[in-house]
């Protein structure tokens, strides 16, 4: 039985051959349907909110012809009468093929995978971890511009950013030369750093987005979350740091591209959407085919 | 009276020697009594057990269990706090065994997770987990949120 729990679980050659899956399913993810799981459920357990996570494994599921059960809104549950969740894992892994869990404390879905008896998948463990928004960055780097050895800028939250932590490390695979561009307060945790260095990755660092912007080829902007920060008036003072317009655009690289997991604040201005450079809702939408090639595996 | 081969003569001795159980000596000094909470014996006191602390000019602390002899998984998971502690088994006054600790690579329910919202500090059914390193220092990784403890292991002891 495989879980998804961490990108770091996964080697080099496993992830190709799940970026490989999603483009060999990516037609179908468009339009089509198949009936590879048909007779499957999936249960999606969001304990935390979310839009594009939980209905494009909703949307992966079904075009796979699968079926889907959800825990509904939390409120209605049996959390509110205390119930913990390793009993609710325990109980839902009876009903479903595969467990899709987004739950707010850290190593949730670590332990959620010690009292399953079907694969989970990790949908976002607080701080932690997000394999699957990893893969999907993985596979649009790899689709719209080049993986191995990409020049690529973190840039934002580098220090409470789960999206960014796993995917320095996935990149570090790939040879990637990495520039992490933040303020001083949101700068990427120094133990993190060493990793990616003992790793062979090249890393710069700077707090200046114009030191870096002409010779990456790909920016991947994050948005600064407010409910990470212990105090506000930290959030208030590095909000809007990094604001790309289409002025900032006028020297890049022409294949520079754009992403961000979304959902956007104010880091990218709508004026840049219309941009060839601006590749997040294609992003947003190859979530489809690589969260299918995700189910298919573990359920496959 | 002859002196002993350590300078002390048996009325001078702090602590009387024991005939059968567990010195473990060379402790890293004021560690005594963490070394009793990581082995448990503050918890369940059955055996007698005598502390010594700051011995050889601060150098070091002893703990003398009688009656028991600790087996070595029982008692490797005290290098966490004091790395350079000896095992010595005793029978009829005797040193049968004696063994330097060594860290395992793994320890589960000694120590809390550094991280407040690690899911193994919630209500769960769930043990802490830690993979050990060691290299410059010894580094607890929490094989549940991922959070290393590197410095005042002895804070986290549960």
């Amino acid at each position: 039985m495989q879980h998804v729990i961490t990108i770091q679980d996964f080697s080099r050659d496993e992830i190709d051959r799940i970026l490989d899956r999603a483009s060999e399913l990516e037609p179908v993810a468009h339009t089509g349907s198949s009936d590879a799981l048909s007779g499957r459920i999936l249960a999606t357990l969001f304990y935390e909110p979310s839009t594009r996570t939980r209905l494009s494994f909703d949307v992966a599921m079904k075009r796979l012809g699968g079926d889907v059960i959800d825990l509904g809104a939390i409120e209605t549950s049996s959390a509110v009468k205390g119930e913990n969740l390793a009993d609710t894992i325990s109980v839902i892994s009876g009903y479903a093929d595969a467990i899709v869990l987004r739950h707010p404390k850290e190593g949730a879905a670590r332990m959620a995978s010690e009292f399953s008896s079907v694969p989970v998948i990790n949908a976002g463990d607080g701080a932690g971890q997000h394999p699957t928004q990893t893969l999907l960055d993985l596979y649009t780097i790899r689709k719209e511009g080049k993986l191995n050895k990409a020049k690529i800028a973190l840039v934002g939250d580098l220090k409470y950013s789960r999206t960014v932590h796993s995917l320095a490390h996935a990149l570090s695979l790939y040879d990637a030369e990495i520039y992490l561009v933040s303020p001083d307060q949101l700068k990427m945790p120094d133990l993190m750093k060493g990793g990616l260095i003992e790793s062979g990755t090249e890393i710069v660092e700077t707090a200046d987005i114009d030191d870096v912007i002409d010779v990456v080829d790909v920016l991947y902007l994050t948005r600064i979350q407010k409910e990470r920060f212990p105090d506000l008036s930290e959030y208030q003072s590095v909000v809007g740091s990094y604001k790309i317009t289409k002025e900032t655009l006028k020297d890049v690289k022409d294949n520079l591209i754009i992403m961000h997991p979304l959902p956007r604040e104010n880091e990218i201005d709508p004026e840049v959407d219309a941009s060839r450079h601006a590749i997040y809702f294609r992003q947003s939408f190859y979530g489809v085919p690589v969260r299918m090639a995700i189910l298919s595996m573990v359920m496959g | 009276m002859k002196p002993k081969p350590d300078g002390h003569n048996d009325r001078e001795l702090r602590v009387k020697r024991i005939t059968n159980g567990t010195v473990i000596d060379h402790i890293t000094a004021g560690q005594a009594l963490n070394v009793l909470r990581i082995l448990g014996i503050m918890d369940r006191l059955e055996e007698v057990v005598s502390v010594v602390m700051n011995v050889s000019d601060r150098k070091k602390d002893i703990v003398k269990i009688e009656g028991r002899e600790l087996k070595p998984e029982e008692v490797d998971k005290i290098a966490l706090i004091s790395p350079d502690a000896t095992i010595n088994i005793i029978r009829d006054y005797e040193v049968v065994e004696k063994h330097r600790v060594i860290l395992p690579s793994r320890i589960e329910g000694v120590v809390r997770c550094i991280n407040p919202n690690c899911i193994t500090n919630t209500d769960e059914p769930v043990k802490p987990k830690f993979v050990i390193s060691r290299g410059e220092r010894v580094e607890l990784h929490c094989m549940y949120c991922g959070r290393v403890i590197a410095d005042r292991i002895a804070d986290f002891l549960i």
